[in-house]
């Protein structure tokens, strides 16, 4: 069943190629795109079904056995994300189909989504660090161009931005990597871990330790190196910037929660205290920007920040339950803040704008669509039992077992202030009446119902994790188990008995 | 070596960190370049550079005779300069870009220059004229006179 672990690149590749080649054909590609993702969900459950019931798989491509060869490899964490790219996936390409301009379609919208979901299912699998970094510019370069696709003058304006932070950051990724494979002579994620075990430099580890913080800290959007992304998501058409905003940070959250617990935990005292500080600081940053925006993309793009400030809070505690909390926190968050800007994609749609100052009138015409935000923006603030809720009283329960007070109270004012934000778009978009001079367009068109359909798939995702969190809790339990104790995702690279064989630290 | 190879990597990173704390697109691009470039050597030197023989076994033999140069950093650093070289490509297409739509190459007026309404009208559905990588020189957009004569 290891063979399966190839097919979450593969897939995405195969149908980004024949899309590619069948450019005079728009319906072709439509309909690979939408069956390509589909393909991924079918195989991310398999593999998800198949980890669960196994533990941790890994395949050594090309038949080298590791830690020479490259390896992918599938924990439980691993295997949740890449279904959960499969989900956003499927249903962004859906709402693609009636919210992509057919211009953009013929520049490659369709294969370049499928390369950014290669390059993300791709970072969910790799065991190797120098891979990681592989994959990381694979989605960089997708995104890219998914981002200046159209052209528009605020698109470049962001786009600059954004393509200089993230090279920087790639640098740095790339300099860290280069670092420790001078200390250890190994990139394997499974060897490294072992080998940073024997290594007698303390200091040496937690200084590279700092540059993956640097490198992840751009990509994940945390303090103070988020500015690039309130400058940049809210210019893309509605739904690249949902993919954008579900998936991509969540990629550098990610590969926080794997370095950090699988290599760097030997001095939690100076890299987790740290991780501690900026998750504080990333939320109260984050939701101060989305109290100062009137742009419904850049208020939801700031949340973004703010809530991947509760991620690395669950990691920064560095106890199984908050990182139970992490992982909870990231399953919900990519469902719900994707389906966030879906719903402000459709409102645009009716409406005409993004600005809360056009907006309104929509809770009046439209019922169903204020029902299908309600959902998603409750969900975010925390609100039970939606979602959202099981995971901020994880963490905060965490926090409070191990007297961890300051984060507990910023992480409850935050989700106050999420509150409140919500808040603003409920009253601007959907309670006031519409501006004089402006009127709504009919909703029942195929266009729309495209874009609807999407909305509503995710949003009972999030109330069907809400209501019926005990299994998502106990899945989320053993994630975080495998992630702390490290032996099963070791010796399934490695093979049995890997642990034992190393000798112990001089 | 290692000591001259350390040196250089430290003044690539100097001039490149300098170049990119600098306000013009390009002259921040030449920054990522020598940066690129540092740390490419950074992961050769700390991969132990040394004239040793190259890592090739002779036939009929199962391992190397001799003590052999480690190719390992070499295939990392040559894997990181074709990715950097699209990159960089790709940077030097969008600052073109910039200025051919924006007017500017001065990152400070990119950040300053509010959008027209025009550009609030048709934010998200404009029409995409051409793609980013097939740039023609003839822009749609004004390009003010007093950025063209920088």
């Amino acid at each position: 069943m290891t063979w399966l672990l190839i097919l979450p690149v593969l897939i995405p590749l195969a149908a980004a190629v024949a899309s590619m080649l069948l450019r005079r054909a728009p319906r072709a590609q439509r309909v690979l795109n939408v069956a390509g993702t589909g393909a991924l969900l079918v195989v991310a459950s398999l593999l998800l079904a198949g980890v669960w019931q196994q533990g941790p798989q890994a395949l050594q491509v090309g038949g080298w056995t590791a830690p020479f060869g490259i390896t992918l490899v599938a924990d439980l964490l691993g295997a949740v994300m890449v279904l959960i790219t499969a989900v956003v996936g499927l249903a962004v390409a859906v709402y693609g189909l009636g919210s992509i301009d057919a211009t953009r379609e013929r520049f490659y919208y369709h294969p370049l989504y499928q390369l950014l979901l290669m390059g993300v299912c791709g970072a969910f699998l790799t065991g190797d660090l120098f891979n990681l970094y592989v994959w990381f510019e694979v989605l960089l370069i997708a995104s890219f161009v998914l981002l200046v696709l159209g052209n528009d003058r605020a698109q470049v304006r962001g786009a600059v931005t954004y393509v200089i932070i993230n090279l920087v950051a790639s640098l740095c990724f790339l300099a860290g990597v280069g670092l420790l494979y001078g200390l250890t002579g190994t990139l394997n994620m499974a060897d490294l871990s072992l080998r940073l075990a024997e290594v007698d430099a303390p200091g040496l580890v937690t200084a590279i330790a700092m540059l993956f913080v640097i490198a992840f800290g751009v990509k994940a959007a945390v303090f103070p190196l988020f500015f690039w992304l309130p400058a940049s998501y809210h210019t893309p058409p509605i739904a690249v910037a949902a993919v954008f905003a579900g998936l991509l940070t969540k990629v550098g959250v990610y590969a926080f929660l794997r370095v950090f617990t699988l290599l760097f935990h030997h001095d939690v005292g100076v890299t987790h205290t740290l991780l501690l500080v900026v998750a504080g600081l990333t939320m109260v940053t984050g939701v101060l920007g989305a109290a100062a925006q009137q742009d419904v993309r850049k208020i939801l793009s700031f949340h973004i920040i703010s809530q991947i400030g509760y991620m690395i809070m669950g990691l920064a505690l560095f106890t199984p339950l908050a990182l139970v909390g992490a992982i909870f926190y990231i399953v919900h968050h990519i469902i719900v803040k994707a389906n966030l800007f879906l719903v402000a994609g459709v409102a645009e749609r009716i409406v005409g704008s993004f600005d809360l100052k056009h907006l309104g009138g929509l809770y009046k015409a439209h019922p169903w669509l204020a029902i299908l935000f309600i959902i998603p923006a409750f969900s975010l603030a925390g609100f039970p039992p939606l979602s959202g809720f099981w995971a901020k009283l994880i963490l905060i329960k965490a926090g409070l077992d191990v007297g961890a007070y300051v984060i507990v109270g910023v992480a409850l004012v935050v989700g106050l202030l999420t509150l409140f934000s919500m808040t603003k778009i409920w009253n601007g978009a959907f309670w006031t009446p519409l501006a004089e001079g402006l009127a709504l367009r009919p909703a029942r068109r195929r266009g729309v119902m495209l874009m609807v359909g999407p909305v509503t798939v995710l949003a009972v995702l999030t109330l069907v994790i809400g209501l019926w969190a005990e299994p998502f809790f106990q899945f989320a339990t053993e994630a975080a188990a495998t992630l702390l104790d490290r032996t099963e995702y070791i010796e399934a690279v490695l093979g049995p008995g890997a642990m034992a064989a190393t000798p112990p630290a001089p | 070596m290692h000591l001259l190879l350390a040196l250089l990597v430290g003044v690539l990173f100097a001039a490149g960190v300098y170049l990119i704390l600098q306000r013009h697109l390009l002259r921040i691009i030449f920054g990522l370049i020598l940066l690129g470039n540092a740390v490419n050597l950074l992961v050769f030197t700390v991969g132990r550079a040394a004239r040793l023989a190259p890592p090739l076994i002779p036939e009929g033999m199962t391992v190397p005779p001799e003590v052999t140069a480690n190719p390992l950093p070499q295939a990392l650093v040559l894997t990181a300069i074709v990715i950097s070289f699209g990159l960089v490509a790709f940077a030097l297409v969008l600052a073109y870009r910039a200025y051919a739509t924006l007017g500017t190459t001065d990152t400070d007026a990119l950040e300053n220059d509010a959008p027209s309404p025009a550009d609030l009208a048709t934010n998200g559905r404009a029409p995409a004229d051409e793609d980013a990588a097939e740039a023609s020189p003839s822009s749609p957009d004004p390009v003010p006179s007093d950025d063209l004569a920088r």
